[in-house]
């Protein structure tokens, strides 16, 4: 027996001559939060497409909870799909569109009530049943939605960036519920996006996809600390990038221009003139860094503050280059001075400087 | 209301209310009185109920009336069962590049008179028409069969007038209905014919209203197919009303069986809403 809920296997498709999913291999454990992140075109609504069973792979197999459903249409496989739009049926009212699944099952219309009653307290909507689905707001919508392929206790929900149609205070607030939500049913919940913030604070596992293929799966931590490759560094997160040539590779030193050189880490075997990507994160460049610590030092001549509340942003030109870099600006009071125009003092310590 | 809103709105409003007034109400009032009165003996008109009392005793008239609403019925019924799959096969299965010119195609017929549509019919079937010189060309009959003139090439040619009047509300109302509605309840472990009758349906339930109301009034009230098409017995009530009006002259006779036929037609769509729980606001909206 594996404690594993799906397990998707050297998974491809084709449409014509373009290939949208290329060789996926992953599985998700029991009762887990995954997520597939990527951009959009980049495969993941083809991905669980195949896992819904609306359509079927060229090759590979998919098997939840150890029986392989290739060949199984969508109302037969243990799977329900939160669709972007949610899909509810606008000509039924709540507890008609959450029993919808109910009443295929052929279950006695007593238990039927006790479920959906129960379903609606779960998601914190009781007495909403005999409420027609346009008298709802998003964020209802949203958990009707989710109780009415709940209900059917599935292996797997699967959620097609369902949150993408929310504005941005109530998908906040949406992310928290739903993973509050997944956490207190403990079904295991597949979660596609293009957002990463939304992957990141739900998931327990993240896949990053790009071009019909896994980059990366890993935690939300590790992916933002330990990107593998050049485009999950890019894509998690905010990152600073310049077009550098290795100097040399024991200690790893980059050059980003004739004149400025950095202490920094490679992630994959560089040597010695080989071009390569420099990633630096903004919030890892430090501002006016004490004289004797051991950092990468340059000035930075300021352009502009990209005022964002907790995300302010400063962006600046390196030295006389004109090359652009963004640091993040804490706002607690030290740095209210700067202006643009003026020069700055910054570091960034080596290992905060990552080579593709 | 402003003075200069006000004023709008009459502008706009007078030609629709002259409209209903003048065309509409007025015939209509004349026509009840007509009907409510016969000619005595002296040539006087006289207020009598004898035109409608006429309809219920002479069994030739209210038969029609029956054939003619049940006929009208099963026109619309056949319409809607011919028209569904096309309009669900151009909105649903064909990708749009196609859609456009599918519907084009449907249309293209339309853009001939209904007597030039007839007469092709009557061209192809009649006795010595097209099918029957290649059903007697391949050798699968020996004497021409008259296709012509009966009950079927009736309700055939009924139907082929309607139908473009039901497919276009029915591809309207199915271009509103979500793909993604039909793969959720797919998903929720519905079978293809319970999607069809507990979602596909449901959602366009308002087009088929709409399109069945159409289709039955002018069916009801169609004079020229069940008059070409239709045989010595296939009797439709409008041909009723015309040989009150034009071959017997009796005006008050006629204005009665077109009252009875207003009466028929309102009666029957009121049936029909009540029964699907449906608004005719809603419907025609």
């Amino acid at each position: 027996m594996s404690e594993y809920d799906l397990e998707v296997e050297n998974l491809v498709r084709d449409f014509a001559a373009f290939r949208a999913v290329d060789h996926v291999n992953f599985k998700v454990e029991k009762g887990s939060f995954f997520s597939i992140l990527g951009p959009s075109g980049c495969g993941k609504t083809t991905l669980l497409r195949m896992i819904a069973g609306f359509l079927e792979p060229n090759a590979g197999d998919i098997r939840i909870r150890n029986e392989s459903v290739l060949g199984v249409p969508p109302n037969l496989r243990p799977v329900n799909l939160i669709f972007q739009h949610l899909s509810l049926f606008p000509m039924m009212d709540v507890k008609e569109n959450i029993s919808f699944g109910l009443k295929r099952r052929k279950i006695p219309q007593s238990t039927i009530d006790k479920q959906v009653d129960s379903i609606l307290e779960r998601v914190g909507l009781p007495e909403y049943g005999q409420k027609k689905i346009n008298q709802l707001s998003g964020g209802q919508k949203q958990r009707v939605a989710i109780a009415r392929a709940l209900v059917l206790e599935p292996s797997i929900l699967l959620l097609d960036e369902p949150l993408g149609a929310l504005d941005l205070k109530l998908r906040e607030q949406m992310k928290i519920e739903l993973k509050k939500l997944q956490q207190q049913v403990g079904t295991t919940f597949v979660y596609i996006t293009h957002d990463q913030s939304e992957a990141l604070v739900m998931s327990d596992q993240v896949a990053v996809m790009d071009k019909g293929a896994f980059e990366q799966i890993d935690t939300p931590k590790n992916l933002y600390a330990h990107p593998k490759t050049g485009f999950v560094a890019n894509f998690i997160g905010e990152n600073n990038s310049f077009d550098a040539t290795v100097s040399s590779s024991d200690p790893f030193r980059v050059k980003i221009n004739s004149d400025m050189e950095f202490n920094a880490r490679a992630m994959t075997g560089l040597s010695t003139g080989a071009e390569c990507q420099l990633y630096i994160r903004p919030e890892s460049i430090v501002i006016n860094p004490l004289q004797n610590e051991p950092m990468n030092k340059f000035s930075v001549t300021v352009k502009n503050v990209l005022f964002d509340g907790a995300n302010t942003k400063l962006l600046a030109t390196i030295g006389d280059t004109g090359q652009e870099i963004m640091a993040a600006l804490p706002q607690d009071k030290r740095f209210d001075h700067i202006q643009p125009g003026e020069r700055l003092n910054v570091g960034v310590y080596d290992d905060a400087c990552t080579c593709f | 209301m402003p003075y200069a809103g006000r004023l709008t709105l009459y502008f706009f409003l007078t030609p629709v209310l002259l409209w209903l007034f003048l065309l509409i109400v007025i015939p209509h009032i004349d026509l009840f009185v007509i009907s409510m009165q016969v000619e005595n003996d002296d040539g006087d008109m006289v207020w009598s109920l004898l035109n409608y009392q006429a309809f219920f005793e002479e069994k030739i008239y209210w038969m029609t009336f029956v054939r003619t609403a049940l006929y009208a019925i099963l026109t619309t019924l056949l319409t809607f069962i011919i028209t569904f799959p096309v309009a669900f096969y151009i909105t649903k299965v064909l990708s749009i590049k196609y859609s456009g010119f599918f519907t084009i195609l449907l249309l293209v017929p339309f853009w001939v008179s209904e007597l030039v549509r007839i007469y092709g019919w009557m061209i192809l079937l009649r006795e010595s028409g097209v099918f029957n010189h290649f059903l007697l060309q391949l050798g699968l009959i020996d004497v021409p069969i008259e296709m012509l003139y009966n009950d079927i090439s009736m309700v055939m040619g009924l139907v082929y007038t309607s139908m473009l009047f039901m497919v276009v509300p029915l591809i309207s109302s199915l271009e509103g209905l979500d793909d993604s509605l039909i793969e959720a309840a797919y998903d929720l472990g519905a079978s293809k014919p319970v999607i069809f009758a507990k979602i596909v349906i449901p959602y366009i339930l308002p087009g088929i209203t709409s399109g069945s109301i159409v289709v039955f009034m002018l069916t009801l009230g169609n004079y020229l197919t069940p008059n070409l098409m239709g045989g010595k017995n296939s009797l439709w009530f409008t041909e009723q009303i015309y040989n009150e009006f034009i071959a017997s002259f009796n005006w008050n006779q006629g204005a009665a069986f077109g009252f009875l036929l207003l009466v028929l037609s309102t009666f029957i769509i009121w049936l029909g809403l009540k029964l699907t729980r449906q608004n005719l606001s809603r419907a025609l909206s």
